[in-house]
């Protein structure tokens, strides 16, 4: 083989392009970095994350963790950060159920049923998510009757354009103890389905259908069993109740996480019920009509032989529609629900500090979805075909 | 294959090390030079971009307006002035759906108190009210749009405080509105406006984000010891239409911006009343970037030029007349005698021109605020116990 002149030599071209394209990255890298710097030099502005410990001194609408006027921006931050977790985790279970039904209802049979799925893949695909949001808030929520004209459900449950107030219960001295019961409750739960598994390794006959009321039954005898072993009970019901010019105590449900749920829920469950009618559509035709000379049902056939096969289709795509919801929570600040998004621009306009808190939001949306993906990967990897 | 992959990875690293030692000061210098003639270029195109509503705003606040219009250099100190004198326009920054103080009409006209001071500062330095490039900002990004340089000033009625002068790197321009804190709430809940905070206790309150205004409504109420809960929302007309469909009990902002929005937005201003409570003193007045003086006094003097004019009588229309004038105050202030404009590097009749192609600031005050029915009260003048008080031009 005769020697080559090295700069003919197609392996060297292919590393020296990829070495002319990494410098020219980090030229980029180091341009971008010194302008920021002598920019932020010029205005006299300094980085740094010292503001967080300083006390942040405004209210923030609704929290799930404790929050008070004298905390810090830190802690604001994580309060919004709470917000948007909860807002998405409760999307994205929702919007499954959503999607996988609508999905499954635009491949019906029914003619009805079908056209009503595609409508309504079709009106909430084609518009943007901002409008359908101000829909659903400005629209349907805030026309609710008011305060003084609440709806009033049996529980009481009250409805009104300030949110849906829910009979709750307030932790008395004896919670504490009554928490161990808590854990025991949940831990038969795990414990009965252990058990429900081995009985099913052992026959091959189905569990009869009535033994599932154990999941049921067995905690909460449990819970009760606590409860009355208790001095003084460990929870009082907190009703509801008119006073002043809101509802006090019980549970409520405010309208602008309602409007985003439910706007993230309804927008992004269209895009879900395309990915899962197309997973269903990848199942060969054979399949179904052998499950059906089988002898089983329609509903059998869709459980045992079509949504498992499906899957491996509808994981990946799926996960992103997951991610888009996370990350399409952040248009709370338009309708007023206080995520991440909406508290952080506060702290930027309090503090000024714009770069420093723009990397912990970027920071947060990006370590939230890293985590989904990761779920969803392992769980991918799981329904995968495995090849033998 | 290895050796040469090390290689690459030494090779990347020792790069990214001389960019970014090597790389800053070069940047520096360049950033004038380099930039400065694309927006000398498209400026002249820029009024064509001040299209409809409300996607002039959307665009301009999502920050994407680097791209489509043209951008103010970042300029060191003192060059502010020169820089915007070459361009030929001045770039302003404002609210845009503010009606009296910023509001971009559906016919693209940009009208208001804080934007007829963008037209003077425009006529102080070309002798055309026109020569103005607005720019819709959000209350949470103007600041960043002036550090940046995007915008030459901004008139877009921002509160003067202490942090925003020390740690923002900003210079605050005189007061040209002395606004304070209300609230605003149904008659049906609290029919007197003399009633104290007390009458909204338990009550839900509509205001906007990134604003003093949410720092003081949490001060206010702590501090009187009521409960309530915050409705937060981004845009201030959202804020109105959340309040006006009754998700809150009460809404708060300058009182100014009640009596102004109040009007434009509400079905039934009747309906509502302002509590005479004072929350805050919330002086509005234009901003500048901090360490150009010399355009920080030509901000600060042409705004103090036209309240000097209303205190004379000189209005817009008997400008022309006391051109003629014996008294040396007047002939000095509309540039008849002495040089008073080439100090700060511009035309000896500036004044003469914000005056006449804009008016003075009790016409500016006239034509936006009183048709909504705002008292000059504390923005009166200082001879009619309000103020408004010019240093001396002399």
């Amino acid at each position: 083989m005769p020697i080559r002149a090295f700069w003919r030599d197609i392996r060297f071209l292919q590393v020296l392009g990829q070495v002319i394209f990494v410098l020219l990255l980090a030229l980029a890298a180091g341009f971008l970095y010194a302008n920021v710097s002598a920019n932020l030099a010029r205005q006299g502005l300094t980085v740094g994350y010292g503001f967080i410990t300083n006390p942040a001194s405004f209210d923030i609408g609704e929290s799930y963790i404790p929050y008070e006027l004298s905390d810090s921006y830190g802690r604001a931050i994580l309060v919004g950060l709470v917000n948007t977790l909860v807002v998405s985790a409760l999307g994205i279970v929702l919007t499954t159920m959503v999607g996988i039904i609508a999905g499954i209802a635009r491949l019906s049979s029914n003619w009805l049923i079908s056209r009503l799925a595609g409508a309504y893949v079709g009106v909430i695909r084609n518009t943007p998510l901002i409008i359908q949001l101000m829909f659903w808030y400005f629209g349907i929520i805030l026309q609710l009757p008011a305060v003084r004209a609440a709806v009033a459900l049996p529980g009481p449950v009250y409805l009104t354009q300030r949110g849906l107030y829910l009979p709750w219960y307030e932790a008395m001295p004896t919670f504490d103890s009554w928490k161990m019961y808590v854990w025991l409750a949940l831990a038969s739960i795990v414990i009965i389905w252990i058990i429900f598994r081995v009985l099913q390794n052992r026959s091959s006959l189905p569990i009869p259908l009535w033994w599932y009321l154990a999941y049921i039954l067995v905690p909460v005898l449990i819970l009760w069993i606590g409860f009355i072993l208790q001095p003084e009970p460990p929870l009082k019901a907190s009703i509801p109740e008119l006073t002043g010019l809101n509802f006090r105590g019980g549970l409520r449900w405010t309208p602008e996480f309602a409007a985003l749920l439910f706007g993230l829920v309804v927008y992004t469950g269209a895009f879900i019920a395309e990915i899962v009618r197309a997973g269903i559509q990848a199942i060969s035709r054979g399949q179904v009509e052998a499950a059906r000379s089988l002898g089983l049902t329609t509903g059998q056939t869709l459980r045992l032989i079509i949504l498992p096969q499906a899957l491996r289709v509808i994981i990946p795509p799926l996960t992103s529609q997951y991610l888009n919801l996370a990350k399409n929570s952040s248009l709370a600040i338009a309708i007023g629900y206080p995520d991440l998004f909406s508290i952080a621009q506060t702290v930027i306009n309090q503090t000024g500090a714009v770069l420093e808190v723009i990397v912990i939001m970027m920071l947060s949306y990006l370590s939230m979805s890293l985590f989904t993906s990761l779920l969803m990967n392992i769980y991918n990897n799981r329904v995968r075909l495995v090849e033998r | 294959m290895r050796k040469i992959t090390t290689l690459v990875t030494v090779l990347a690293l020792a790069s990214v090390l001389l960019a970014a030692c090597a790389g800053a000061p070069p940047v520096v210098t360049d950033a004038p030079t380099t930039t400065a003639p694309t927006s000398e270029a498209t400026a002249t195109e820029a009024p064509a971009t001040e299209a409809p509503t409300a996607e002039a705003e959307a665009t301009a606040t999502a920050g994407g307006a680097a791209e489509t219009t043209p951008v103010a250099p970042p300029v060191a100190g003192g060059e502010r002035l020169q820089a915007i004198l070459d361009r030929g326009t001045l770039i302003c920054g404002a609210h845009g759906t503010f009606q009296g103080f910023g509001f971009l009409d559906t016919a693209g006209a940009w009208t208001g108190f804080d934007v007829d001071f963008c037209r003077a500062w425009a006529a102080a330095l070309f002798n055309d009210a026109d020569a103005v490039e607005f720019r819709a900002l959000s209350a949470q990004d103007r600041f960043t749009a002036l550090q940046s340089g995007e915008v030459d000033v901004l008139s877009r009625n921002s509160t003067w405080s202490y942090t925003r002068d020390a740690e923002l790197g900003l210079t605050f321009g005189p007061v040209t509105f002395y606004d304070g804190q209300a609230i605003m709430a149904r008659t049906d809940i609290v029919n007197d406006a003399s009633l104290g905070l007390d009458a909204l206790e338990g009550a839900n309150v509509c205001v906007q984000s990134g604003t003093t205004t949410e720092l003081n409504l949490a001060d206010q109420f702590r501090a009187a010891g009521v409960n309530y809960t915050p409705v937060v929302f981004e845009d201030q007309n959202l804020a109105f239409q959340a309040y006006e469909e009754g998700r809150c009990d009460a809404i708060t902002s300058d009182r100014s911006q009640l009596a102004t929005q109040g009007q434009a937005v509400l079905s039934n201003f009747a309906d509502h009343v302002i509590l005479d409570v004072v929350m805050s003193k919330e002086p509005l007045g234009p901003a500048v970037v901090q360490g150009d003086e010399k355009w920080g006094d030509v901000v600060h003097w042409v705004v103090y030029g036209m309240i000097q004019a209303e205190e004379l009588g000189i209005t817009s229309e008997n400008v022309d007349e006391f051109l003629t004038s014996e008294d040396p105050v007047i002939r000095r202030l509309l540039g008849v005698e002495g040089e008073l404009g080439s100090k700060l590097g511009l035309s000896n009749d500036f004044i003469y021109r914000a005056v006449k192609l804009v008016g003075n600031y009790g016409e500016v005050y006239e034509r936006n605020l009183a048709v909504y029915g705002l008292a000059r009260g504390q923005n009166a003048l200082w001879t009619e116990g309000g103020l408004m008080y010019a240093p001396p031009f002399r």
